[in-house]
């Protein structure tokens, strides 16, 4: 009989192994050349250790039997050992600090959706810089590492998790009454979002720019006037857009609806989208406060590449250049 | 390809009608769907025609761009990575619990043996309906003809789809609770969204039709 791996996982073989470490030793070039540094943590860590950084944005981590009395859980990304590697090692050294790495994470899926449950990821971390520099800086390490890469007609997203939890507080909602817009908000429904805005009960003039901003997405959302009627609320993303090059601003898309649904993002987010995929091939932001769950109160921004998608996407977009 | 360029995943069935209208408000000629019950692929017009339980999935894989379907299969399939944008007001159905008439047999299962058996095409729905009120529930999944299963004695009760009560009355079932009320909803794939935004707003503020009858709906 045939022994079988566990649904969400798979062997990787000769072939495309070989592609795979062609587009990784790309990146860690790229990565190194920027100045990150390559790391490796464990696979296991403990389950205290990675609920620190509250609910995961990947999934529920996979529990492990460890030693009677050991409660250890697999990694749902690399961030969260960086972060406790960084507070542990690195709590005097000059900051910034650069890490980088190539590794895999792991995540719960829906059975039988051909999601990974462990996925290759590479991608960089930031510590202690400046957050609109330092956003600045890692977005132009993704973009150039996903050139290097071979990737053509991606574009990168950029939104700010901290723009609508204050667009509500200046419209007068309380915290508690705004978790049900935020959370609407988070699956991108808008017909809830409408809804949940209806129910605040605020003024007309308010509920139409709540119901409004969700929407307003691409580059026109710069604009200085748009601003001025958001009260400045875009400071934070035109302040990255404005320091990177005009190559790689070319390629961002501002997104003024995009919130995180749950993890250490507190500021900038972005998300990279090929048009060869239907689903974005990797995301990072600032996260203000996960260090200091680490006793480091400094701030740290980063990225993850989701290998396989990258894959997919250069294969499909290979596939475009030579007519199908 | 239409005007916008975005490849559309339309239902067939129940909702195909308004789903047409709806292209029609967009300025996109339907007359061939019309004229042709068999045909899936449109590629002319930039139209899929499948189930409506599929548009989700070809929405969230980008194979479609955007999507209409009902929002009780995008209640049955919450994990779908998808944005919903506007609710299109037609194809207004409830989701229901029924059961046959005369005394509940459902409620009377629950209260003897403590759990009561749903057939249903929304295992999902149901359970996570029971679930809230605290009851027990065991889901028997069936693909069609819910009504027969109480008749039979498959389960005590039902979770299913209702437009105008006219199959659960005629089969002597009577609605016990109302679930959810649900509409047409047109859906977007999330890189589609980001990067055909111009061309999603357009087409969904057209698709979307008068927006006090949404409000409407929305409200009832």
């Amino acid at each position: 009989m045939k022994a079988r791996i566990p649904s969400g996982t798979r062997d990787v073989l000769p072939e495309e192994r070989a592609e795979l470490r062609r587009i990784e030793t790309t990146l860690l070039g790229v990565f190194d050349r920027f100045g990150y540094g390559e790391i490796s943590t464990p696979t296991v860590e403990f389950q205290e250790t990675l609920s620190r950084a509250g609910a995961s944005s990947s999934g529920t981590s996979y529990r492990v039997l460890g030693e009677p009395g050991e409660d250890l859980a697999l990694r749902s990304d690399m961030t969260v050992p960086i972060a406790r590697v960084a507070s542990s090692r690195y709590r005097d050294a000059d900051l910034p600090l650069r890490f980088c790495y190539i590794a895999p994470a792991y995540r719960a899926v829906t059975p039988h959706r051909g999601q990974p449950r462990e996925f290759l990821q590479a991608g960089v971390e930031l510590i202690g810089a400046a957050p609109g520099a330092g956003c600045g800086e890692v977005i132009t390490v993704l973009s150039r590492s996903l050139e290097a890469a071979g990737l053509k007609r991606f574009y990168i997203g950029i939104g700010d998790a901290a723009l609508y939890p204050s667009l509500l507080a200046a419209c007068g909602v309380a915290a508690d009454d705004g978790e049900a817009v935020l959370r609407e908000l988070g699956d991108r429904d808008f017909v809830g979002i409408d809804r949940e805005v209806a129910a605040l009960g605020i003024s007309a003039d308010d509920a139409a720019l709540l119901t409004r901003v969700p929407r307003m997405r691409g580059s026109a959302v710069l604009d200085e006037t748009v601003d001025q009627q958001l009260d400045g609320s875009l400071g934070a993303i035109r302040e990255v857009v404005g320091s990177l090059d005009d190559d790689v601003a070319g390629r961002i898309i501002p997104d003024l609806g995009r919130f995180p649904r749950m993890g250490y993002y507190s500021g900038i987010v972005f998300e990279v989208y090929d048009p060869e995929l239907g689903e974005p091939i990797a995301s990072g932001g600032f996260y203000g406060e996960l260090l200091g769950r680490f006793g480091m109160p400094v701030g740290g921004v980063g990225f993850a590449i989701d290998l396989d998608l990258l894959h997919a996407a250069l294969a499909g977009e290979e596939r475009g250049e030579t007519g199908r | 390809m239409n005007d916008f360029g975005l490849t559309i995943a339309i239902p067939r069935g129940a909702l195909l009608e308004g789903s047409l209208e709806a292209l029609d408000r967009a300025g996109i000629d339907t007359s061939e769907i019309r004229a042709n019950g068999r045909k899936l692929l449109f590629g002319d017009i930039g139209v899929v025609t499948m189930r409506p339980s599929d548009v989700p999935t070809y929405v969230e894989a980008g194979a479609a761009d955007v999507g209409i379907t009902g929002k009780d299969v995008l209640m049955e399939n919450p994990e779908r990575q998808i944005f919903e944008l506007a609710d299109l007001g037609f194809g207004r159905c409830e989701v229901v619990l029924a059961s046959q008439e005369g005394p509940d047999r459902a409620a009377a299962a629950l209260s003897r043996l403590g759990v009561m058996r749903i057939a249903t095409k929304y295992p999902r729905i149901a359970a996570a309906y029971l679930d809230q009120s605290g009851r027990q529930a065991e889901m028997v999944t069936v693909h069609g003809s819910v009504e027969l299963a109480p008749l039979t004695g498959l389960a005590d009760a039902i979770v299913d789809l209702t437009a105008t009560g006219m199959t659960l009355s005629e089969n002597g079932l009577v609605v016990r609770e109302t679930i959810a009320v649900v509409t047409a909803r047109l859906v977007a794939n999330r890189v589609a969204h980001r990067l055909k935004a111009d061309v999603i707003e357009a087409f969904a503020e057209l698709v979307a039709g008068d927006p006090t009858i949404r409000a409407q709906t929305a409200q009832a």
